[in-house]
């Protein structure tokens, strides 16, 4: 046991939030991504992830939160590109690249002020890259909180969110409001990429939503089912992430731990090539 | 403003909004945005590892974007094209993570890469960009009407739209490599989306797209190291916003033009703006 979990790990008190936190986000990112791989949107949440990083590093800047921050920015810029088109198949692309560059533009000027500002040394790669094990505990009641929002609406909607996105047209012609469920799969988007880029970071909050959701979908076409196997996938890549990142504390050239997030970036992706399906 | 390392600046900013305007028009028009977004942020793992090892970064830039290319075009080939962008993209900015932790420059690295040092470029560097700068237009001259033409028939006759396709990631590689060393990742997806998109809303003609796009990206450009000289913010900041106004004021020309019945909104392409 001593030689894969080096010692301390389950008493020390910041390794126990990260695996808290991480396992309530692995759910929240999980249930939004399988409808992001179904409605082909994960431009979107890798582009709410770089603008969440503004928001990250304006937090930074002023004091608060980072985690507010994420969330401020990611809902504003779900809300910009809403207003731009993005719930039409045709110009999505536009209307998320251009919400993209300017957000993106944004964190490029916040993050050289906070570099430049003494005080918030060290901002970049915990913005860009996640900082997990220095969480306060003041966070964990507010991602449970943000991740029972997320489940409330991505679970309750469930079948109203699944038939808009896989057939707009069908779901306009029962009178479903297709336009007001894309916005709130984009808030709850929104939401998730928050959550993750606490975790992993907000450039790499992509993974952790799409990662799970894609490999799940490529073992199983059933969508509740294919949800609870992204969670558990995301459970595990974002666990085992945490636990590497401990254990390579005494691993060269660093000797002061691998970051967390190039472990569950590489644990995701080996499972999408595993399971990528063949045709 | 003119003087000194200034000129250098000028020069090969100057030849990024050429490329980035040219290239961009088709990154919009193929709604290959996504890709064009993960290749030049990917590809700065390949500066970091570069810098680690010792060599030129521009090595690393071109070796990470070319195999980010390939990887994203190979894997999208089968099954979906946008899982396979983020997840490339994903493993590169992981990577680069990682390698940026190994070295000591941590945080004004990853700064650097991300959102450009146009300021610090040297002479030395403006013999390769405009040798780059030349290859991509050419490339893209000898590719134009196959690149047209797979965008608007998804399977045309006697033409293999994934080899096109791959063709296009590879020259954004070559792109990237030219732009991303010295004004950074933010900068050249900017320069890619916000004045082709916005030369697409009020023309539909595809020179006078490619025309307009280079011209705005260019007037973007210059507005943005003057007033990055001026106020010592990052000029990856004024790009990303300026993009942004770009298209904005585009979008609500075109909206307007619609309104007073002056005349249609142009439509070209499978993913022109619908209506207004």
């Amino acid at each position: 046991m001593a030689a894969i979990f080096e010692p301390g790990f389950f008493s020390s008190p910041p390794v126990r939030l990260a695996l808290l936190v991480g396992g309530l986000v692995a759910l929240a990112t999980a249930a939004v991504g399988v409808l992001t791989v179904m409605r082909r949107q994960a431009f979107a949440g890798e582009a709410l992830g770089d603008v969440g990083a503004a928001g990250g590093s304006g937090a930074l800047l002023t004091g608060i939160a980072p985690l507010w921050g994420f969330l401020g920015l990611a809902l504003a810029a779900a809300g910009a590109m809403e207003f731009l088109g993005v719930q039409r198949a045709r110009g999505r692309e536009v209307a998320t690249g251009v919400v993209l560059g300017a957000g993106f533009g944004l964190a490029a000027l916040f993050l050289y002020l906070a570099a430049t500002d003494s005080s918030a040394t060290g901002a970049t790669g915990s913005v860009l890259f996640g900082s997990i094990f220095t969480l306060s505990d003041a966070t964990l009641p507010l991602v449970a909180v943000l991740t029972g929002l997320t489940l409330t609406i991505v679970l309750g909607l469930h079948r109203p969110l699944l038939l808009a996105s896989l057939s707009p047209e069908l779901a306009a012609a029962r009178g479903l409001p297709v336009r007001l469920l894309g916005a709130l799969y984009l808030g709850a988007l929104a939401l998730a990429v928050a959550l993750a880029a606490i975790t992993i970071g907000a450039i790499l909050s992509t993974a952790l939503i799409v990662g799970p959701a894609a490999i799940a979908l490529a073992l199983t076409a059933h969508p509740l089912r294919a949800t609870v196997l992204a969670a558990l996938i995301g459970l595990a890549a974002v666990w085992a992430g945490i636990l590497l990142a401990y254990d390579s504390f005494y691993w060269p050239p660093l000797h002061h731990g691998w970051p967390v997030s190039f472990f569950v970036v590489v644990l995701i992706l080996a499972g999408y090539l595993a399971t990528r399906r063949r045709r | 403003m003119f003087s000194g390392f200034m000129t250098d600046a000028w020069i090969v900013a100057s030849l990024a909004a050429l490329v980035g305007g040219a290239v961009g028009f088709f990154v919009v028009l193929r709604g290959s945005a996504f890709a064009a977004h993960a290749i030049p942020n990917g590809s700065f793992a390949g500066a970091a590892a570069a810098t680690l090892a010792g060599v030129n970064p521009l090595i690393g830039l071109g070796v990470f974007s070319l195999a980010g290319a390939l990887a994203i075009g190979g894997l999208g080939r089968r099954g979906r094209r946008e899982v396979a962008t983020a997840l490339t993209l994903v493993f590169m900015l992981g990577l680069g993570a990682l390698l940026l932790g190994f070295s000591d420059q941590y945080a004004s690295q990853v700064y650097s890469l991300l959102f450009g040092q146009l300021l610090g470029i040297s002479s030395a560097q403006l013999a390769p960009t405009a040798g780059l700068a030349a290859a991509c237009l050419l490339a893209l001259a000898l590719l134009y009407r196959r690149l047209l033409l797979t965008s608007l028939i998804p399977e045309p006759v006697g033409l293999r739209a994934s080899v096109t396709q791959m063709a296009f990631l590879v020259l954004l590689a070559l792109a990237t490599t030219l732009v991303v060393p010295v004004v950074g990742t933010t900068l050249m997806f900017s320069l890619m989306v916000g004045p082709p998109a916005a030369a697409r809303t009020l023309t539909a003609r595809p020179p006078a797209a490619i025309a307009l796009s280079v011209c705005l990206a260019l007037a973007l450009v210059w507005a943005a190291l003057a007033l990055s000289y001026e106020t010592d913010w990052p000029v990856g900041f004024f790009v990303g916003v300026g993009s942004g106004l770009i298209y904005a004021t585009a979008r609500g020309w075109g909206w307007g033009r619609a309104r007073l019945g002056a005349g249609r909104a142009p439509v070209f392409g499978p993913s022109a703006p619908r209506g207004a």
